[in-house]
């Protein structure tokens, strides 16, 4: 007989492996796109930290859904600016998104500041309810993963909707040409630089909306630098997901699981310092890019100046 | 030719600088004291000059050396950040262990360390690239976070102070403390720093290395089929020198200046140190100048933050800008240039 306290942690475990991964869902699904058009957005980082800031401001101001709506329009303008940047006057990407993010950084935090007082006193936002699924949100053990926000399950119906526009459009098609050979797609009567562009603005806008899913959904307050890299991470958990929707959602459930392990291992009481429960995410990920990078290919185009 | 450079990277620098002071001003702030601050306790008197400006900008131009020999080959290290806490963690250990020393020999032991940690840090992602071909730019990041966590480790378990009460180390000892100018707080590192930007700007204008990083870094495939360069030894190598110098600025950093090791050590000088190199177009005796006003800009930040009540974190928003707008005009001055001389093969550089 399995004891009803381990139960609940299993439980617990589900379903803070979902919340985890529903900000790297997001952002990844939106750099997928992204990065099929031929760019690499390091940038990511940046517009999520601008979501993050944009929805704390607008769900202070007019409610959560308010919040929801202005970070994705943050997190588009950053990736505009980005990808203005590369696609257009095609400078170094890796540079450029780094720089991005480096502004967001101080821009967020001087907004910040300037908006809730230098002492960045806690805010208390109205955030979004979790929503229970009727019915899967019952079942024992994981009954809690079925009750997320909103958010969460917009970030899954993105995956097949997202996969749906990749495979089975022709603006998907003409999307993957461009990753993969941009002067022929272009021969090909293929748009090129504006697909690029308005691809990289996606993914920006899902980057922000991670950023307020961490605010609104998680949260509930706005701190300086409160992504933590979780852009970056998903950048690599696309090259984890093969640059593939489904793949992408596999890789940030991972992920989450790898972070929600943390937990597991503190409440049994092992004697391991937090700190390196903190890295092994990280180091995971790393793991697992060496066995998956050798069996599959980037676009062919990406962060190709052309 | 010759002077573009200059003229372009003053103009990004006063475009970053508009750009703060716009958006200082319509975010409610007094930019006109906001900018006086920062140009005050950046260049506004001999002692800040040394003390603070000259201070800081010691790590961002080992740094930034550092990210010039890996950029050359196009081998992208964005983990500089992490190396230098792998190094400024090495060196305080060491550094903790040396009481009774020798000056002369405690502190090149102690950059021994810090620069063995860096390359460390850096092996790694070395090692994935050219086993299984990771992207450096990706394992490197990941890496800086390992890195924090390591420190936060650090701090409060093996490391922490003997009292036990503060997440920071005891002080490192006597012996493994940088002299400093009398009168200043300007240390050691600073000489180590000029001499270093002189001995990679030799390896870069006159040793082979130099050449093969360059080849490397412009046309990876016709150095190998051509000019017989092994580039992926070439680019492993430019990344683990890198790795050393970010972790011996992490190692100057606790001799020279905190002598103690602590969270947020680092105000980002791992990224800053990658706009430092940009900027001076990798050129070791140009960054020496970059860093120098990378460093006024950080000086000048603390200032800014204690004397006008703007976050310190503003400047980053002069670094990204400055940053974005060089990357423009040299991608519209490559444009003019092709223009005129011949059409660039369509794909460019793959």
């Amino acid at each position: 007989m399995i004891e009803t306290s381990e139960l609940a942690q299993l439980a617990g475990f589900l379903a803070a492996s979902v919340r985890v991964a529903t900000p790297l869902l997001l952002a990844g699904i939106g750099e997928t796109v992204t990065e099929r058009s031929g760019v690499i957005n390091l940038g990511l980082e940046g517009a999520m930290l601008a979501g993050a800031l944009a929805s704390a401001i607008g769900a202070s101001n007019a409610g959560p859904w308010a919040g929801v709506v202005s970070a994705m329009v943050a997190g588009a303008l950053v990736a505009a600016v980005f990808a203005a940047c590369v696609v257009f006057a095609m400078v170094n990407q890796i540079v450029a998104g780094t720089s991005v993010t480096l502004a967001c950084i101080g821009l967020t935090g001087t907004i910040y500041r300037q908006t809730y007082g230098a002492g960045g006193v806690g805010l208390s936002l109205p955030t979004l309810e979790q929503v229970a699924l009727p019915g899967l949100s019952r079942l024992p053990v994981v009954g809690p993963a079925f009750a997320q926000p909103t958010l969460t399950y917009i970030a899954v119906a993105l995956v097949p909707v997202v996969w749906w526009g990749l495979y089975r459009t022709r603006w998907g098609l003409g999307l993957r040409a461009s990753g993969e050979a941009g002067s022929l797609a272009r021969a090909a009567g293929v748009r090129v630089r504006l697909l690029r562009f308005w691809a990289t603005v996606f993914g920006g806008a899902l980057g922000g909306l991670a950023g307020a899913t961490l605010v609104l959904a998680q949260v509930g307050t706005f701190t300086e630098k409160m992504t933590a890299g979780r852009g970056y991470i998903a950048i690599a958990i696309v090259v984890l997901g093969r640059w593939h929707p489904g793949g992408v959602a596999l890789a940030a459930l991972l992920f989450g699981a790898a972070t929600a392990l943390q937990f597991l291992f503190q409440s049994l009481g092992l004697a391991v310092p937090y700190q390196f429960f903190l890295m092994l995410p990280y180091l995971l990920t790393l793991l697992a890019l060496a066995g998956v990078v050798g069996t599959v290919r980037a676009p062919a185009a990406l962060a190709v100046e052309e | 030719m010759t002077r573009w450079p200059l003229l372009v990277g003053t103009a990004a620098l006063l475009a970053g600088l508009g750009v703060l002071a716009l958006g200082l001003q319509l975010s409610g702030y007094d930019a006109a004291l906001a900018l006086a601050a920062l140009v005050q306790g950046s260049f506004g008197s001999w002692y800040v000059i040394s003390s603070a400006t000259l201070v800081r900008a010691v790590p961002l131009i080992v740094i930034g050396l550092g990210i010039a020999i890996a950029f050359r080959a196009n081998a992208l290290n964005i983990g500089a950040e992490g190396q230098f806490y792998a190094g400024a963690i090495a060196a305080t250990w060491v550094g903790l262990h040396l009481g009774g020393w020798n000056r002369l020999l405690a502190i090149p032991t102690v950059w021994l360390a810090a620069g063995t940690a860096g390359v460390l840090w850096i092996v790694l992602p070395v090692w994935l690239k050219r086993r299984f071909g990771v992207l450096e730019v990706i394992s490197t990041l990941l890496l800086n976070f390992v890195a924090e966590s390591l420190v936060s480790w650090a701090v409060q378990g093996p490391l922490q102070e003997t009292r036990r009460v503060y997440p920071q180390s005891d002080p490192i000892a006597e012996a493994a403390r940088l002299p400093l100018v009398p009168g200043t707080r300007l240390h050691l590192g600073f000489f180590l720093a000029l001499g270093l930007a002189l001995v990679v700007q030799y390896i870069f204008r006159r040793t082979i290395w130099g050449f093969d990083l360059l080849a490397t870094g412009s046309g990876p495939k016709a150095a190998e089929v051509s000019g017989g360069v092994k580039v992926s030894r070439v680019a492993g190598f430019a990344l683990l020198w890198s790795g050393l110098f970010a972790g011996l600025a992490g190692g100057i950093e606790v001799g020279g200046v905190s002598y103690a090791l602590f969270q947020n050590l680092s105000p980002g000088y791992g990224f800053s140190g990658i706009a430092v190199a940009l900027l001076a177009r990798l050129e070791p005796v140009a960054i020496l100048l970059t860093g120098v006003v990378f460093g006024a800009l950080e000086a000048g930040g603390a200032a800014m933050q204690r004397d006008a009540g703007v976050p310190s974190v503003a400047v980053y928003v002069v670094e990204g800008v400055v940053i974005l707008v060089l990357l423009l005009a040299e991608a519209a001055l490559r444009r003019i240039r092709s223009a005129v001389v011949l059409p660039e093969a369509e794909a460019g550089p793959a």
